[in-house]
């Protein structure tokens, strides 16, 4: 995609009265503060999951009950797991959606730029209230991110309501954040910006943006019921009253599957972006990208029950989820030879986005293969509820979602603080963190082939080995990301000038503007030409 | 360059339905719970057994079978009652009468109000297993101290698939004084 730059380097609006200080932050309508909100509060959150998983990990270095209680091991994985999906993960690519969609598509700012600042001011609420409840008598969810019925109704702790309202917020942020991106994407595109002719990342997120609008709202329904079951004696899960416990899980994971993709094709879009600019080739397969990612948005809304195979369910249910599990394999499958190709014979630069994009690409297709085994009805049942699936779902949002948002700041911190960031700090923290996570994650697939169960503070002596290498990688990839922080504030406060293109190979209207990026960009809306 | 801007989009109609989608898919996720019931009814899944009596109809005893049916019984959540099957098994011929009993005593020194909640396992044979008369059809509410024999009428359809010849009916006692209490 050729274009003109225009005058978009100097678009600074006088006539805006610019509040400083904090309520520069707090009363933001521009795109580019809220996905910066949005990205430091991932950070933290990011850092107070990985604290709670430190506890958990030094807690599991040795047999035995060292550190904590098992009741409060049970608040620590539970708030870790909400904590990295809903507080790291997910407010993360929401971040990346508001600093570059707009950029991307030529458009001056996020359609509902009030709405925005909204979406992003509740999540601390939220996890306020989440966290909050660490400090009360009851203490924190203890009942697993999963909060299955009736561990969060009839034996709930006393935290359900504080953990039902926090996911309401979230819900609701999620919700109003999808809104704001699909009506960005299909109303404010620059002339001439067709569909297809969107970067990739537009167009993962714009398929991600479907799928929370339609799950978002059945979590929210499901937590409803969760409430009133708990504290005004409806009886959706109750079986004393006629409710189903399994029925739980059905809906929750109704959710819960397309919330896995809600985590992952965003992470596609990102590492599609940056493979062909360091390549310095065309990204292989575009529409194929569009196609597999929609029919793995599809394909994940009749593929729930694969979480449920131990629960008794009859054969012809075990196989028709276990077919259409298989079946994402395909659009997925499709997406990791489209990176190889874009790759083959390309004159490739190892720069810390594409070494971190490589890594998701190696490690995400180990997640995905194990994902595969775990499809598999008969071998679930060995598998269900194991360390493998720890080690499975870990590799594909640790090394999968949180390597791609990795290469993503690294590959537009350039364009967003003007600075290039520190090269050699930077290496550290990718050899760090690609060795440490491998020591963390993959003993976790012995470990879970060889019988420990997960969410459980003791374990056998046979484990004892690989659980005390588990520790010290999970303590080694913990810090690592110590270093991560070092090179952002570094990079923000100073460094190398970065030229509005720092890198040869990249394409899109984002390259066109200056670095860092003008508070206002694209207020004239720049003319997309055919190549 | 020219600071003509493309006429202003009405974001407005594409948030009503956007907003539509997301207030239906709220509805969707309640209207699962119906759903979830009618399909567990149609296919017979889950180990869910009718929850009203039926009749008795008469279609012939199939002597050439003999089925084992099993009956265990738990107390969720601690209720201090004795709960059991006075018999642990018994076989059956498919379509056959049967009338077997339980017996519970409410061991607590105040009334409480049992309610007892059937499953059949394997789970597709639930369709297959019909009671006639059932005390879980009732709520139990017991003296403290009080006993109780309670009955169940049960046959095994002809129709049950050939190659089940054990089934298992497992019944789950909970505590419902509460929720009478907060009705």
């Amino acid at each position: 995609m050729t274009t003109d730059t225009l005058e978009n380097t100097e678009h600074h609006d006088e006539h805006h009265d610019q509040p400083t200080g904090i309520k520069r932050w707090l009363f933001t309508t521009n795109h580019k503060d809220i996905g910066t909100l949005y990205l430091w509060f991932s950070f933290i959150m990011l850092l107070i999951g990985g604290a709670l998983a430190m506890v958990i990990r030094a807690e599991l270095f040795q047999p035995g009950l060292q550190i904590v209680e098992p009741d409060f091991f049970n608040q620590l994985t539970t708030t870790h797991g909400l904590i990295m999906v809903f507080g790291a993960i997910m407010p993360a690519f929401t971040g990346f959606a508001n600093w570059m969609i707009p950029m991307m598509i030529g458009a001056p700012d996020m359609a509902l730029p009030r709405m925005n600042n909204w979406s992003f001011w509740i999540l601390p609420f939220a996890f306020g209230i989440l966290l909050s409840s660490f400090f009360m008598e009851s203490g924190a969810p203890n009942f697993g991110w999963t909060f299955y019925a009736p561990l969060s109704t009839t034996y709930s702790n006393g935290s359900t309501a504080f953990f039902v309202f926090a996911v309401h917020i979230m819900g609701i942020s999620s919700i109003m954040g999808a809104i704001n991106v699909i009506v960005t994407i299909m109303n404010m595109r620059a002339p001439g910006m067709t569909y297809m002719k969107m970067p990739l990342f537009v167009w993962t997120f714009f398929i991600t943006a479907y799928l929370l609008i339609a799950v978002m709202p059945v979590l929210a329904g499901v937590v409803t019921m969760l409430l009133t079951d708990t504290y005004f004696g409806t009886s959706f899960f109750d079986a004393a009253g006629g409710g189903d416990p399994v029925m739980f899980q059905h809906i929750f994971w109704f959710f819960g599957h397309p919330e896995v993709y809600i985590m992952i094709l965003p992470a596609f879009g990102i590492v599609s972006t940056i493979i062909p600019a360091f390549a310095r080739k065309k990204l292989f397969g575009y529409s194929s990208m569009v196609y597999a990612t929609a029919s793995i948005a599809l394909l994940s809304f009749i593929v729930w029950a694969h979480h449920m195979f131990t629960t008794g369910m009859p054969l012809f249910g075990e196989l028709f989820f276990m077919y259409c599990t298989m079946l994402i394999a395909v659009p997925t499958g499709v997406k990791v030879f489209n990176w190889v190709a874009t790759m083959w014979k390309g004159s490739l630069s190892f720069e810390i986005p594409m070494l971190f994009s490589i890594a998701f690409v190696i490690l995400f297709t180990i997640g995905g293969f194990s994902g595969l085994m775990l499809a598999l009805t008969p071998v679930d049942f060995q598998y269900h509820d194991t360390y493998f699936v720890v080690a499975h779902f870990h590799y594909v949002l640790v090394t999968g979602s949180l390597f791609s948002i990795f290469a993503g700041t690294y590959y537009w911190l350039p364009k967003w603080t003007g600075h290039m960031y520190n090269q050699s700090l930077a290496h550290w923290h990718f050899w760090c963190s690609v060795i440490s996570v491998n020591l963390l994650f993959f003993p976790m697939h012995f470990l879970g082939l060889a019988g420990m169960p997960r969410r459980i503070p003791d374990y056998a002596l046979q484990f004892a080995d690989f659980n005390k290498w588990v520790s010290i990688g999970g303590f080694a990839f913990g810090l690592s990301q110590l270093i991560f922080l070092a090179v952002v504030i570094k990079c923000i406060k100073g460094g190398e000038k970065a030229a509005d293109k720092p890198w040869d190979g990249a394409q899109g209207l984002e390259w066109t503007v200056a670095s860092p990026a003008p508070y206002h960009t694209f207020s004239t809306p720049p003319a997309i030409k055919d190549e | 360059m020219t600071s003509e801007t493309p006429a202003p989009v009405n974001h407005k109609a594409t948030v009503k339905k956007l907003m539509l989608v997301v207030v239906s898919m709220f509805g969707f996720g309640f209207a699962l719970v119906p759903l979830y019931d009618v399909f567990c009814d149609i296919t017979g899944l889950n180990g869910k057994t009718n929850d009203e009596a039926v009749e008795y109809t008469a279609d012939g005893i199939d002597t050439s079978r003999t089925v084992t049916v099993q009956f265990i019984t738990h107390n969720a959540k601690q209720i201090p009652w004795k709960f059991k099957p006075l018999v642990q098994h018994i076989k059956v011929h498919p379509g056959e009468q049967k009338v077997v009993k339980f017996y519970a005593k409410n061991q607590a020194s105040e009334p409480i109000v049992g309610q007892a909640v059937p499953s059949v396992s394997p789970g597709i044979a639930a369709g297959y297993f019909q009671k006639i008369e059932c005390f879980c059809f009732e709520r139990q509410p017991l003296q403290a101290n009080e006993e109780v024999e309670m009955a169940l009428q049960f046959y095994v359809d002809v129709e049950l698939p050939k190659d089940i010849s054990t089934l298992t009916l497992s019944y789950t006692l909970y505590d419902i004084s509460e929720k009478i209490a907060s009705l």
